[in-house]
C-alpha cells in the first residue's frame, strides 16, 4: 500500500496553517536539542523558515545565509537549486518549491573541514492550529571540505502537521558529507523529507536515516554521482509501531564510471504499522565499472504489520557489479529458543535479537553523541515491544 | 533427578517420540546412541522446551517438578542445560553480553544476586581457563562465522558458566578435533559431581572413552530399544546398528 501525503492536504477536516503568526522561542525547543549540542552548530527552521535568532554557529568558515540574501553565491544557487526536481516529479516537491519561504543556503568553503557538526531542527508549530511547513535548504560542500549534518524533526503541540522538506546538497571534489536523519516525531506529525545529494567531483557521501515515530513519514534520499570515483553509503533503520507508516524511497544514480555505492535498510514493524522500501539504482551507459550494492531486510512482529519492498536496478552499462536483495520474515524462532534455553526470558530474548538485528546500522553513525542517542532511543523502543 | 515416563511427542502431526522411559539419578552419566533420524535431538529439544514440538503423552519430572509445565528459560533456571547439535548464529549480539545476560538471569531465577561487571569478568576468566576458551571468540557476535568446532566449544563454555544440574550434550563431539574433544571432555568431567548428571548424545564410542557413561541407551524409531553399560557402546561400534534394527523389526512383525 502506498499513501500519498498530498491526500492529507486536501482532507476537508484539516485546516492548514502556513506560518500563521506562531511564535517559537528558545524555551519551546530546549528539550528537543540533541546531545552534543554544546559542541555543534545549530540551524533552526520554524515552520519552514530559517530562524537566525534560534540558530547558533560556532565553526569558523561555515556560512549560513537566508537563501534570498545569498546573492554573492547566486551562480552556485542558479546551478544547483531545484536540481532535485529532475528526480522528484511529484506534487509534494512542487509544493515546496512553489510556496517555500525563508530557506537557507549553507556554504562550507573549499578546504574547511568542520570539526563540529551542524544540527538542524525542523520545528513545526501545531500548538494553536494544524500546521504545514516547507523547509528548504541548499548545502554546498566545497573542494576538500567536510560537513556532518544531523537533521531532527520536531512538531510542537497536538495539532496535525505536515512538514514537507527539501534539502539539496552539492558535494565537490574530495569533499566528505555525512548526513544523519532522526525521525521520532508525534503521532499526528506527517513528514515528507527529501535529501538530494549531488556529487559533482570525486567525493564521499554518507547518509543514515533512523525512523522511529510519526504518522506518515516519507523519505526520498538520493545520491547522484556525477563524477568518477565517487563513493556513497546509504543506511537506514525503521522501528515502527502503532499505525505509523514509513516509506523510504532511495535513488542511487551512477552517471560516471568507477563509482561505489552501498545501501542497507533494515526494518522492524509491529502492531499495525506499515513500511515501504523502494530502492532504485541507475547505472547510466557511461558508468562502466560501477559497484553498487543494495539490501533491505525486514522483521514483522505482528499479524497486522506489513511491509512492501521493491528493489529496482536499471543498468545501461555492461561492465558493472551490482547486487540487490530483500527479505521479509518473522523473528528467528531458533534464535529465540536458543536464548531462552540459556535462561533469558522471552521478552528480553526478543529484545536482544532485535538489538542484534539493528546493531550494524547503528554502528554506521560515526558521530558519537548521535549514535549513543539513537542507541538509547532504539533501546527504549525495543523495551516497549 | 530426571524421570521420563512414556514420553510421546511429535511435530506437525508427525509422531517422533513413541514412548520414552528414562531415569537419570544424581551424579549419573547416560549416553544415548542411535541411527540418524531416530529422535535423539527431538528428545533433547522437548526436554529443553522447544515450542514447536508437541508433547502428546507421558510425563517428565525434573527434581520433583513437572518439567513440561515450565518455559525454556525456567528450565534453564532449574538447572537444565542443552548443548545444541547445531548452535544458532545470532548476528549483532556479542557473545560476552549474551553470556552475561544469561548468567545473571539464571542467578536471578535461583535467588542469587546479579554479578557486577568486575565480578562477572572474574568468574568468566576462571571458566575460560578451565575450558581453554579463547578471548577472541567471546568478543565476536554469538556463533556468527564460528567454525563448527568453535561453536561446540562455545556451547560447553556456556554450560560451564551456567553450572547446570543436568547437561544434555547433543553430538557435542562432532566437529571437534582430537585435542578439543579431550578439553571439552575434561570440562564436562570437572562439572560432573555427585549432584550433577549428564546426558550425552553421540554417534561415536570415542567420546565415551573420555566421558565414561554409567548407562548406554539405543534410541531407534522413537523408542529406547536397548539399554546397557558402557560395553554396549563398544559392541555398537563393532557391529553397527543392524543387529538391533533386526531385533526390533522382527519384534514388530511378531
Ligand atoms: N521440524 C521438523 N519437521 C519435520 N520433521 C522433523 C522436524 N524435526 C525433526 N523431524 C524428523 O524427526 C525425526 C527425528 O529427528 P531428530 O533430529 O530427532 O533425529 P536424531 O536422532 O537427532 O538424528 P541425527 O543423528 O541425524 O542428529 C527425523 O526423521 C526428522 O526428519
Ligand atoms: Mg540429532
Amino acid at each position: 500500500m502506498e499513501i500519498y501525503p498530498h491526500q492529507l492536504l486536501f482532507n476537508k477536516d484539516t485546516q492548514w496553517n502556513l506560518d500563521g503568526g506562531s511564535v517559537v522561542g528558545v524555551a519551546d525547543i530546549e528539550r528537543y536539542r540533541l546531545p552534543g549540542h554544546e559542541k555543534a552548530n545549530e540551524l533552526v527552521f520554524v515552520n519552514g523558515r530559517f530562524d537566525l535568532n534560534l540558530s547558533k554557529f560556532i565553526s569558523p568558515g561555515l556560512q549560513v545565509l537566508a537563501l534570498e540574501n545569498a546573492s554573492e553565491h547566486s551562480e552556485l544557487i542558479e546551478k544547483h537549486f531545484g536540481h532535485s526536481a529532475e528526480y522528484l516529479k511529484d506534487g509534494m516537491h512542487a509544493l515546496n518549491t512553489a510556496l517555500m519561504q525563508g530557506g537557507a543556503f549553507v556554504y562550507v568553503p573549499a578546504g574547511v573541514e568542520l570539526a563540529h557538526p551542524v544540527y538542524v531542527y525542523h520545528v513545526t508549530d501545531a500548538r494553536a492550529h494544524d500546521a504545514l511547513a516547507l523547509p528548504r535548504s541548499l548545502v554546498f560542500v566545497g573542494k576538500n571540505a567536510q560537513l556532518q549534518w544531523v537533521e531532527n524533526f520536531v512538531t510542537l503541540g497536538s495539532g496535525s502537521s505536515l512538514t514537507n522538506q527539501v534539502t539539496e546538497v552539492v558535494v565537490d571534489t574530495d569533499a566528505r558529507f555525512y548526513h544523519y536523519k532522526l525521525q521520532q516525531d508525534s503521532k499526528e506529525a506527517s513528514l515528507v523529507s527529501s535529501t538530494h545529494i549531488r556529487q559533482i567531483g570525486k567525493s564521499f557521501a554518507y547518509a543514515v536515516t533512523i525512523s522511529l515515530d510519526g504518522h506518515i513519514v516519507r523519505n526520498n534520499t538520493h545520491m547522484v554521482m556525477e563524477a568518477e570515483y565517487c563513493e556513497s553509503h546509504m543506511y537506514g533503520i525503521y522501528l515502527l509501531q502503532g499505525k505509523t507508516h514509513v516509506d523510504n524511497h532511495t535513488i542511487v544514480d551512477n552517471v560516471k564510471p568507477n563509482c561505489y555505492s552501498n545501501e542497507l535498510y533494515k526494518g522492524v514493524i509491529g502492531d499495525e504499522a506499515t513500511g515501504v522500501f523502494n530502492g532504485k539504482i541507475f547505472v547510466r551507459q557511461d558508468a562502466q565499472k560501477t559497484n553498487a550494492y543494495q539490501s533491505n531486510k525486514n522483521i514483522l512482529l505482528s499479524e497486522g504489520a506489513s511491509m512492501n519492498t521493491k528493489p529496482q536496478l536499471e543498468i545501461f552499462a555492461d561492465d558493472v557489479k551490482c547486487s540487490h536483495g530483500c527479505t521479509i520474515g518473522r523473528l528467528d524462532e531458533e534464535g529465540l529458543f536458543y536464548l531462552q534455553s540459556r535462561g533469558i526470558p522471552e521478552k528480553q530474548a526478543k529484545s536482544l535479537l532485535l538489538h542484534g538485528f539493528t546493531s550494524d546500522i547503528l554502528e554506521k553513525i560515526q558521530l558519537d553523541p548521535i549514535r549513543e542517542y539513537a542507541e538509547e532511543s532504539i533501546h527504549r523502543r525495543l523495551e516497549m515491544l | 533427578m530426571l524421570k521420563i515416563e512414556n514420553l510421546q511427542a511429535g511435530i506437525e502431526g508427525k509422531q517422533i517420540l513413541k514412548g520414552i522411559n528414562l531415569d537419570i539419578k544424581p551424579g549419573e552419566v547416560h549416553a544415548i546412541m542411535g541411527p540418524n533420524g531416530s529422535g535423539k535431538s527431538t528428545l533433547a529439544s522437548v526436554l529443553a522446551g522447544r515450542e514447536n514440538y508437541e508433547v502428546t503423552g507421558g510425563s517428565v519430572t525434573f527434581d520433583g517438578k513437572d518439567l513440561l509445565e515450565l518455559a525454556p528459560e525456567e528450565r534453564a533456571g532449574e538447572g537444565l542445560f542443552l548443548a545444541f547439535q547445531y548452535p544458532v548464529e545470532i548476528p549483532g549480539l556479542s557473545t560476552t553480553n549474551f553470556i552475561k545476560t544469561a548468567v545473571n538471569e539464571v542467578r536471578k531465577y535461583r535467588g542469587q544476586e546479579a554479578l557486577d561487571a568486575v565480578g562477572f569478568l572474574k568468574y568468566m576468566k576462571e571458566k575460560m581457563a578451565m575450558m581453554n576458551m579463547d578471548q577472541s571468540l567471546l568478543s565476536r557476535p554469538l556463533n556468527e562465522g564460528f567454525s563448527g568446532g568453535e561453536k561446540k566449544r562455545n556451547e560447553i563454555f556456556q554450560m560451564a558458566m551456567l553450572e547446570p544440574k543436568l547437561s544434555i550434550l547433543d553430538e557435542t563431539d562432532s566437529g571437534l578435533d582430537i585435542d578439543a574433544i579431550r578439553i571439552v571432555s575434561n570440562g564436562v568431567n570437572k562439572l560432573r559431581g555427585k549432584n550433577n548428571s549428564v546426558l550425552v548424545i553421540t554417534h561415536y564410542q570415542r567420546l565415551l572413552d573420555y566421558i565414561v557413561p554409567d548407562f548406554v541407551h539405543v534410541l531407534y524409531k522413537g523408542r529406547i530399544v536397548k539399554s546397557g553399560t558402557k560395553e554396549l557402546a563398544l559392541e555398537l561400534e563393532e557391529r553397527g546398528y543392524d543387529f538391533i534394527k533386526n531385533e526390533v523389526n522382527v519384534g514388530e512383525e511378531a
